[in-house]
């Protein structure tokens, strides 16, 4: 029956060594979390350091924050691929704002809107015509970074206020970044969020069986609508937080994080199909792309290089318990 | 349903005769047959990757890491000519197609043996395949001057008024014509899209005609690689990055769904020709290259949006509202 593959939109989930592999798939994230960290350690003399680890953290927050919108979103069966575009256009809003003289506050808020309204405009296009989220995905991803080009051209914003350089820059208490506190405490409000609130069941639930869900009572259009919203808001605090740490915006900024940040959210057990995931493995992956970026850069590996280990972590990771199964199984 | 089929490309093909239409108001050499021999010769490459990508799509799949594919044999390539400028090219193009090969069979044995999602599958092998052609080429570029003349002349050398770049795009679509409509792979390949399910007992091995697929965009991809490097004389790590994304942006303005089972050959040349055709005009009607990214944005908005449009009377409609 293995090779008979489940319908696209409504795949089974629920058998049980599929769900027993799920809940120890953090458990092998940990392993290899602890396995990379050691060997870090001991690869570079630099690495443990309270420095150079608060440094590492940057790898990955701003990507992070986005993961754990994208994770309920592909949790719920559907994708977004203007992430990195929605960072684009929000930055370069942001960057027009300064020109025109707006303050901090103003800065933030715009930033924030136009992910929200970039993340709704994907929501509506899919909910409410029906369609495909990765085709729209990737048209409003070449439309959005498309805008930030039209405006921008081959020219750069810069010039944003000494205080705006606090998101991407500051410290809230000794090596501890305000980035760091932001990705903690919406690794929490989005645990809260998927496992603890009505609103995560019916994520699950329309993830596992849209139709069945659908005739529960689940409003299923409603809830990836929102989902869509909660991607973009996520975007554009990410891009908030990516314009203050470089102080400049240009239409190529972020480029590929979208790949990135599913990878993030594929590392962390959340399957492409949709139904099945955690925040926690999230959380686990997004440290783990972390660590291997930042270690293999202390030892001087190019930035390239170091894509081939996420890749082949991403394939290992997901083909290992399959592999596994398989062997126990005697197939 | 083939009737069905012909009226979406016919609709395609008004789109571009418009499209030809109002650039030539603004630049009338634009509608030119030479000029249009030119924009079809620009977008041969395109043309080729989007029928490799069709096939996968088709089959309810996807495959990310083609650009990545056609980057490292692009690459491969390069540095074979650049060391024994000696290897004739069509030489060079057997071993292009078989690096190419190489690389999509990886692809297609994970998604094949280890059942392992094509999206997570090609999302891995993007950025490996990429940071492999770093780690091959140490950085490196290769330059025009590496490369023999022949490596940079043979796609420009004219036949029959024609350059040889274009008669390989002709030939390509051609078999892919004769693969989708007159082999029991096409076939199979149509009857997996619209439901794998019957498809394993109407007898077909659907993993195994995945893993042909895959093959046969690996095949591709490393076609155009050469194809690439050879025109654009620069062969580097940061070739076609991101472009995987324009292939699948031409098969959806082709109207290929990305559910799968519906599509044609002809879809995928239109669409990727129309894509084409704008990047060609942009600068010849002053209008600012930067615009090019967010028209193609729109385009393929209104292309799914139409399309939808047209799958939805076809009986998928009882999924579809439910959803929504």
């Amino acid at each position: 029956m293995t090779d008979i593959p489940a319908p696209r939109h409504i795949p089974d989930r629920l058998d049980k060594p599929l769900r027993s592999a799920i809940f120890s798939w953090e458990a092998l994230l940990v392993v290899v979390a602890v396995a990379i960290f050691a060997i870090n350690s001991f690869a570079s003399p630099y690495f443990l350091d309270p420095y150079s680890l608060s440094d590492l953290t940057f790898n990955f927050t701003e990507k992070g924050l986005i993961a754990f919108a994208m994770a309920l979103l592909i949790i719920s069966g559907e994708i977004d691929l203007s992430v990195a575009a929605i960072i684009a256009l929000a930055s370069t809003m942001m960057g027009m704002a300064v020109q025109a003289g707006a303050g901090t506050p103003a800065l933030v808020a715009i930033g924030i809107v136009v992910g929200l309204g970039c993340g709704a405009f994907n929501g509506l296009l899919v909910t409410r015509l029906g369609l495909p989220s990765i085709v729209v995905t990737i048209g409003t991803m070449s439309l959005f970074r498309g805008i930030a080009f039209i405006i921008l051209g081959d020219q750069a914003y810069k010039g944003y206020p000494s205080s705006f350089a606090f998101f991407g820059q500051g410290y809230v208490w000794w090596v501890v970044s305000f980035e760091l506190v932001l990705f903690l405490i919406a690794a929490i409000v989005y645990w809260f969020l998927l496992h603890r609130t009505s609103f995560g069941r019916r994520v699950f639930a329309i993830g596992n069986n849209p139709i069945a869900a659908q005739f529960s009572g689940v409003r299923v259009g409603r809830t990836k609508f929102i989902l869509f919203c909660l991607t973009g808001l996520m975007s554009g605090i990410a891009s908030v937080l990516i314009t203050s740490r470089l102080g400049s915006t240009r239409p190529s900024i972020a480029q590929g994080y979208e790949l990135e940040v599913i990878t993030m959210v594929v590392l962390g057990g959340v399957s492409i199909l949709g139904g099945a995931g955690s925040i926690l493995g999230v959380v686990l992956a997004a440290f783990i792309m972390g660590l291997v970026t930042f270690g293999l850069g202390l030892l001087n590996v190019p930035g390239i290089v170091m894509s081939i280990f996420i890749g082949l972590l991403l394939i290992i990771v997901i083909a290992l318990p399959i592999v596994w199964r398989r062997l126990r199984g005697g197939r | 349903m083939k009737a069905f089929l012909k009226y979406r490309e016919i609709w395609l093909l008004a789109a571009i005769v418009l499209l030809i239409g109002l650039i030539s108001t603004r630049f009338p050499a634009f509608a030119d047959p030479g000029n249009l021999r030119q924009v079809f010769n620009d977008t041969s490459i395109l043309m080729i990757l989007a029928l490799g990508q069709m096939v996968v799509i088709l089959t309810r799949s996807i495959d990310l890491s083609m650009a990545s594919n056609l980057c490292f044999t692009g690459m491969v390539v390069a540095m074979l000519n650049a060391a024994h400028p000696a290897i004739p090219i069509p030489l060079l193009i057997v071993i292009a197609l078989a690096v190419g090969l190489m690389l999509g069979a990886i692809n297609g044995l994970l998604v094949w043996r280890l059942n392992i999602p094509s999206i997570v599958v090609t999302l891995g092998t993007l950025t490996i395949y990429r940071g492999a052609t770093f780690v091959l080429s140490g950085g490196a570029w290769v330059n025009a001057d590496k490369m023999s003349p022949d490596f940079i002349g043979f796609q420009r050398a004219a036949f029959l008024g024609i350059p040889v770049l274009s008669w390989i795009a002709i030939l390509v679509i051609a078999l892919f014509f004769v693969l989708m409509t007159r082999t029991a792979l096409g076939r199979s390949i149509y009857a997996i899209g619209v439901n794998p399910t019957a498809s394993v007992y109407a007898g077909i091995d659907v993993g195994r005609t995945k893993f042909i697929v895959f093959c046969i965009s690996g095949m591709i991809g490393g076609l155009s690689g050469y194809l690439w490097i050879s025109r654009y004389v620069i062969a580097s790590v940061e070739v076609a990055n991101g472009y995987e994304l324009n292939i699948i942006a031409a098969c959806v303005i082709g109207g290929i769904s990305i559910a799968g089972g519906i599509g044609s050959v002809g879809g995928a040349v239109l669409g990727a020709l129309f894509l084409g055709i704008i990047s060609n005009a942009l600068p010849v009607i002053n209008i600012s290259p930067f615009w090019q990214m967010a028209i193609s944005g729109s385009a393929i908005i209104l292309a799914v949006v139409l399309n939808a449009r047209g799958e939805r009377q076809q009986g998928r409609i009882i999924l579809r509202k439910v959803e929504a």
